[in-house]
């Protein structure tokens, strides 16, 4: 039989060699009977018969193979990558497997060598801006070592979407002009800037993050071969970080241990200790500085009511209408609890009402923000300030309304229907019950009845506890 | 770059050295906006490697290194007398933007010393992170080192910005804290770890961002007399009860003006890569604490051989082990076959016999391999029970370091 060669472009010649193997497995044509030629004039061979071959189809891994391989510089790399396809097509589909076929080993340590240039080249490219444009714009040279230009443009744009970039090389330049990619023919060192103003800095802190105690010039090496060395501005300086480290150690040595110079500030740690927030007032102020730590939310909504409130009770979060008038419970939610507090004789005003989750997170459907429950780390990235708040008005007694609330004040997530009832939280007395929210959610009249007559008791043992001694749990015969 | 921006930066990059940490791991893949900058790529880039062979991968600097505490190892304790400098929120957004731009660096790795208060110092590192994010729709990688005496609210803010966390328990035992760190305490540093492990496997669950690429510690190694085998036995229980993604271990090295308390020779930087590899076969290789307790000398590594050898040079009976036979837990425990070769060894093996010439094709440590396994057509023998196989498998002393 006679050898056939195949033509194929310069460089990673991807779609000519995926075209070239189509009409040759149609053909089925062995690989000692192809010659690959590379002298960039392809065509001879005429495009016509091949174009029309049908596709075949390859694993995943091996088209991904393939996808690197043909990126090598080796003049070989078509010739054993069609020998790979060859393969696996005529039996050996999990020929890719056996990692110690010398083939595929050849094969694997081509493509680990275009990943590396690649890793390489996302690493080692060194923007400078470009003097004289008004609009930012930035260019590198580099050289790569196999033919990755294409195959690396992924990886820059990603990064450096909303700037507008160049990278030059020999082998053929691109440019990203914040919306579209364009390639361009091969460059000369000389295209790029020479220089850039932030460069100086960063051989600054190049030099400074070496430690002189350390040198290793040869694992320096391993990762950052030589070659690369004239396109990083930063390896000016290793010759000199080099040669002056033995001196520099020494010197760190045999200096004596000094004298401290400030030998023990005690105001100022003291001062430094002095933290932690003292009121309600400053504990606030943290909250609404530290901004939503859920999606959603205009403002913070802070805890309301007395400083020394006999009774606290947590709800969930605010809602639409807490959240736009920045007060707790003064929804449709609110307005049911009122009723209810009114009923057994709690004072609103004499207690501090309060949420688990400070925020009101929500999804925006429309016009509407429709509530959405937060999670349990959510619940959770709020509880420091719960804490803190309780530790600020020390209750008597904590209500949790819901199960969110229970989560917050317990730290564990437990149903509301198996611990409904007087519960202790750290060190306070405590009373679980069903947030009001829950009540209007019933669906019919007689259940909502029922629900609503539950949760009055509940509010009534609320308010007998709070009046009981805290020591015996006996009720005081009259109020102070 | 200004003259006075360039001045502070030599200084807060070399106060933040000594931390070694750099790795730009473990975040989800991330694209830019739009109109935003920047990328994660999941495994991390290094951008560029000084000459003590260390990888630069993030913009590693304190927001200053004046600091109230007086950490007897620490370069910035309140006692040394080094210069200071601080900088604005601003110059730190400004230099990640800047740099990120000129592809030098991944992103961002924020320490501080301890200025005014806790809650002060973290609230200012919160707020870079805040702002590279919000205002410059910064998706690269940003690693906040948290202060464990802040408040604990912080913390829950922190990893809602960061990517990793990370508290450095520097010393492995609650006695060196006392000594040599006075005011830390081991019981607020792990209560701290304890709040971000928690929040991180929650949001982890929930799919929601907080310090995605986890948290990770420091240990300084040669400041006292603790054994390797201490600082292993911690680092187990650091991996076991907060999930670290990384102990880092920092061989003790010489500061400018140390302290009277510290020995004024370093620990052979030896010590610091032998306490990685025992690390490692901690983490990927089923080996626990103990076995490599068994094969150390008095609670040290042996520094001329590599953990895993030294275990297998004890443990000669369960050798050789048969390539094409073996269990995985088995291949892994031979030197020089690392988790990767072992995992070809497994696949391959299903569709072929291997042979020592496959085998070399698969591992770069066939020459340490040899006398501890069998291929189809090789077998060892007696050389596993030679005396003298210990020496004749000792490294080269590879230049290390110039001083050690
Ligand atoms: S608190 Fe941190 S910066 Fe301050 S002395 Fe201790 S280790 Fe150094």
């Amino acid at each position: 039989m006679s050898l056939h060669c195949i033509t194929l472009k310069d460089g990673a010649d991807l779609d000519g060699f995926r075209r070239a193997v189509r009409w040759l497995m149609a053909e089925e044509l062995a690989p000692q009977h192809i010659v690959w030629s590379l002298d960039g004039t392809p065509g001879l061979f005429g495009d016509d018969g091949m174009s029309s071959a049908p596709p075949i189809s390859l694993p995943r891994s091996v088209a991904r193979l393939i996808e690197l391989g043909v990126c090598h510089r080796d003049p070989e790399r078509y010739a054993l990558l069609y020998q790979l396809v060859w393969r696996v097509l005529n039996g050996e589909r999990d020929l890719l497997e056996i990692a110690s076929d010398p083939l595929v080993h050849r094969i694997d340590t081509m493509a680990r060598a275009v990943r590396r240039d690649l890793h390489k080249m996302y690493a080692f490219v060194r923007f400078r801006r470009m003097r004289g444009e008004d609009l930012e714009r930035f260019a590198a040279w580099y050289e790569p070592e196999h033919f990755i230009l294409e195959t690396s443009a992924p990886f820059f744009i990603d990064r450096f979407r909303s700037l507008d970039w160049t990278i030059l090389t020999p082998i053929g330049s691109m440019r990203w002009d914040r919306h579209e990619l364009t390639f361009g023919p091969p460059t000369r060192r000389e295209d790029a800037p020479s220089e850039d103003s932030f460069e100086e800095g960063w051989r600054g802190y190049y030099e400074s993050v070496f430690n002189p105690a350390r040198v290793n010039p040869t694992a320096m090496r391993a990762e950052m071969p030589k070659k690369y060395w004239r396109n990083l501005p930063e390896t000016a300086s290793i010759p000199g970080l080099i040669q002056t480290a033995s001196q520099r150690v020494d010197a760190m040595i045999e200096q004596e241990a000094t004298m401290p110079a400030k030998r023990m500030p005690e105001r100022a740690i003291e001062a430094m200790w002095d933290q932690e927030p003292k009121t309600l007032e400053e504990l606030n102020a943290i909250i609404a500085k530290a901004g939503p730590l859920v999606p959603g939310a205009t403002q913070a909504v802070f805890g309301e009511g007395p400083k020394r409130a006999d009774i606290v009770f947590v709800g969930e979060q605010p809602g639409d209408q807490e959240d736009i008038q920045g007060r707790p419970f003064v929804g449709p939610a609110g307005k049911l609890l009122d009723r209810a507090m009114k009923e057994v004789g709690i004072d609103r005003s004499k207690a501090y009402l309060t949420n688990a989750v400070k925020h009101f997170k929500f999804e925006q459907r429309g016009h509407r923000r429709i509530h959405s429950k937060p999670t349990a780390g959510e619940v959770k990235h709020y509880r420091p300030w719960l804490m803190k708040e309780l530790e600020l008005v020390r209750p008597r007694l904590v209500v949790a309304l819901g199960g969110t609330a229970l989560l917050a004040l317990t730290g564990k997530s437990t149903p509301i229907s198996r611990s409904r009832g007087r519960a202790q939280f750290g060190p306070y007395l405590g009373y679980i019950t069903v947030h009001p929210s829950y009540l209007l959610r019933l669906p019919d009249e007689a259940t909502k009845r029922e629900a609503y007559e539950a949760f009055v008791d509940d509010l009534r043992h609320i308010h007998d506890l709070a009046q009981a001694d805290p020591e015996t749990g006996e009720l005081p015969l009259a109020a102070e | 770059m200004d003259e006075k921006l360039s001045r502070k930066l030599r200084i807060l990059a070399d106060a933040a050295k000594y931390d070694a940490s750099c790795s730009s791991s473990g975040a989800p893949k991330r694209k830019a906006d739009i109109d935003g900058l920047g990328s994660t790529t999941g495994a991390g880039i290094c951008h560029a490697y000084t000459p003590d062979g260390r990888c630069v991968s993030l913009l590693k600097i304190l927001l200053t290194n004046y600091c109230l505490f007086d950490c007897a190892y620490c370069v910035n304790r309140r006692s040394s007398n080094v210069k200071r400098a601080r900088f604005s929120v601003d110059e730190v957004v400004t230099l990640t933007i800047e740099f990120y731009k000129r592809n030098y660096i991944e992103g961002l790795f924020l320490s501080s010393g301890i200025v005014r208060s806790p809650d002060y110092t973290m609230e200012q590192m919160l707020l870079v992170a805040k702002k590279l994010r919000r205002e410059h729709g910064f998706r690269g990688y940003i690693h906040l080192k948290t202060i464990p005496e802040a408040s604990p609210w912080l913390i829950e803010e922190a990893g809602l910005w960061a990517d990793r966390l990370s508290i450095n328990l520097e010393l492995p035992t609650e006695q060196s804290l006392e000594r040599l760190a006075p005011e830390k305490d081991g019981a607020s540093i792990e209560g701290a770890m304890a709040q971000m492990f928690e929040r991180i496997e929650e949001a982890r669950e929930e799919r929601r961002h907080f310090s995605p690429a986890g948290q990770t510690t420091q240990m300084i190694v040669g400041v006292d007399d603790t054994t390797d085998v201490d600082v292993l036995r911690s680092s187990a229980k650091l991996y076991g009860h907060y999930d670290m993604k990384r102990v880092y271990y920092s061989a003790f090295s010489p500061i400018p003006d140390s302290s009277a308390i510290l020995p004024l020779k370093p620990p052979p930087l030896m010590r610091e890569s032998r306490l990685y590899q025992a690390d490692w076969l901690l983490r990927y290789y089923g080996f626990n604490v103990e076995e490599i307790a068994a094969s150390s000398e008095k609670g040290m590594l042996d520094l001329d051989v590599d953990p895993k050898l030294a275990w297998a040079l004890k443990n000669r009976h369960v050798f050789p082990v048969d390539v094409n036979r073996a269990e995985r837990e088995m291949l892994l425990r031979v030197p020089g076959l690392g988790a990767r070769a072992v995992d070809k060894i497994v696949v391959a093996r299903k569709h072929t016999t291997l042979r020592l010439d496959d085998v070399a094709r698969l591992t770069s440590g066939l020459k340490r391999a040899k006398p501890f396994l069998i291929a189809a057509d090789y077998h060892p023998h007696g050389k596993l029970d030679r005396q003298e196989l210990r020496q004749r498998l000792i490294e080269k002393p590879q230049q290390l370091s110039l001083f050690a």
